[in-house]
């Protein structure tokens, strides 16, 4: 019988919670290195024991755990996140010239097909990848040198690249998003980078459809349809259809489209999820209700979600990679919040039940479903 | 000639390390800042960036080196340290800074 392991890093510490595919009874392991923030853990669609987890801490930096055992036990692997040849600058809050300088792993990426090849998105924004299981990092440092680097300003929570997209079509191409540069795209395995924030409109930049300066907040794919991807931005949900060179806005009758997550339903392409957001000044749901949106129409028309949810008195965050999805019938859909709840539904959003409500705030959610 | 330098580590590096407590590593020759971190990181390299910088050596922000009631944080890598250190009689110590509120 079919597995779900559900991979949930928070602020202090990460749980590991398992059912079977009944998603009835769960099991709640850890915590696994309590204390330290864990940003985000994600298993190797071509191994799923085995793990990576990014491991980070204001005191100690950053170390990067690996499980060979479905999380069971973990081995701390290579942390040295040096990047290539004179990082040069960035730009700073203010404007001035900021050097880059290494902070966290925010997000770790898995090959879809080798468990030894892992990426890594860091701030400062860079992207870096490993093909001895984590022991060594290496930058691929076109992105970082995309002609537009200079200017890339960190959002309010960083300059981090949080969002990293691999084509299961094609081995070369990939996506990437960074707050607030934007998306990008390459075509040659991380060598070089295009911007593709062609539609993306941006009030609180200087000039509203820049080519970069956008804060994405988060890109999903379906995996049977590689050009079509789906963002959630600071404000504004949007989908391209063709690899990300035009994106167009599919907001709707979202009733704030401000939010962080949003995921694909996995055996319905056009079935999308978001968790809107009040205001990018007020992180919490509107009116205290906790909802998620859901579109069968790939945007533009969205339902809420509510049945399990609170519906009054719910002032949690849902972070942006804090929402997953698993590939049992019918679709199970999952999201941690910041008051340090899992919720889970097995009938793709219809119903809601939290797995576990009193953890530390939840920074990521990843799910495996195992056969 | 090898000193056995005690070492006192913050909780979560003595987790990360996988040692219960006090460690003990042997530094030869000159006893100071810089060889005895270098000693910590050779046994343990999984400490390797989580004390100082992998580069530059420089230490972390919010760590504090301690000794013999002073505080040697601010010292460079090769001041060297008291003989009650280097003899083993006192620890040295690797102290996290109080998160505040």
């Amino acid at each position: 019988m079919s597995r779900v392991r559900v991979l949930v890093g928070t602020k202090k510490g990460a749980f590991v919670l398992t059912s079977d595919g009944t998603r009835k009874n769960w099991d709640v392991s850890g915590p696994f290195f309590a204390g330290w923030e864990m940003y985000h853990l994600k298993g190797s669609p071509a191994d799923p024991n085995r793990i990576y987890a990014s491991q980070t801490s204001g005191w100690f930096g950053q170390v990067v755990q690996r499980s060979n055992d479905g999380g069971g036990t973990w081995e701390p692997v290579g942390n040295k996140f040096a990047y290539d040849g004179v990082p040069g600058t960035h730009q700073w809050y203010d404007g001035t010239p900021h050097p880059w300088e290494f902070k966290r792993v925010w997000h770790v990426e898995p090959s879809l097909t080798d468990p030894d090849v892992v990426y890594a998105g860091v701030e400062d924004a860079a992207l870096f990848q490993s093909t001895d299981g984590g022991q060594n990092w290496q930058e691929l440092k076109g992105l970082r040198e995309h002609g537009s680097g200079s200017t890339w300003a960190p959002g309010a929570g960083g300059l981090g690249l949080h969002t990293i997209v691999l084509d299961p079509s094609n081995a070369k191409r990939m996506f990437i998003a960074i707050s607030a540069a934007g998306a990008f795209r390459s075509e040659d395995g991380g060598a070089s980078w295009k911007a593709i924030n062609r539609g993306l409109r941006s009030q609180y930049i200087p000039d509203p459809e820049a080519e970069v300066g956008h804060c994405v907040h988060r890109i999903a794919m379906h995996p049977s349809r590689p050009n079509v991807l789906f963002m959630q931005k600071h404000w504004d949900v949007l989908r391209t259809d063709d690899s990300g060179d035009n994106w167009r806005e599919v907001s709707g009758n979202l009733p704030t489209d401000f939010g962080f997550v949003i995921d694909v339903h996995a055996h319905e392409p056009e079935t999308i999820y978001v968790v809107p957001i009040k205001s990018d000044s007020e992180h919490f749901p509107l009116e205290g209700q906790l909802k998620v949106f859901r579109s069968r129409s790939g945007g533009e028309e969205w339902e809420p979600l509510t049945k399990g949810l609170p519906q009054k008195d719910c002032y949690v965050n849902v972070l942006r990679d804090a929402m997953a999805v698993d590939t049992l019938d019918k679709c199970g859909v999952y999201f941690g919040t910041t008051g340090g709840q899992v919720y889970a539904s097995s009938d793709a959003g219809d119903s809601w039940a939290p797995i576990v409500s009193t953890l530390p705030a939840v920074l990521s959610v990843e799910v495996q479903t195992l056969t | 000639m090898t000193h056995q330098v005690r070492v006192e580590l913050p909780f979560h590096l003595r987790t990360l390390a996988r040692v219960p407590g006090e460690i003990c590593v042997d530094v030869d020759g000159t006893v100071t800042v810089g060889s005895v971190l270098d000693a910590v990181e050779r046994r343990y390299p999984v400490l390797l960036g989580t004390i100082r910088d992998h580069d530059t050596l420089k230490r972390r922000a919010f760590l504090r080196f301690f000794a013999c009631q002073e505080d040697l944080s601010l010292e460079r890598p090769d001041f060297i340290l008291p003989d009650r250190v280097a003899s083993g009689a006192e620890p040295f110590m690797v102290v996290g800074a109080l998160a505040g509120g």
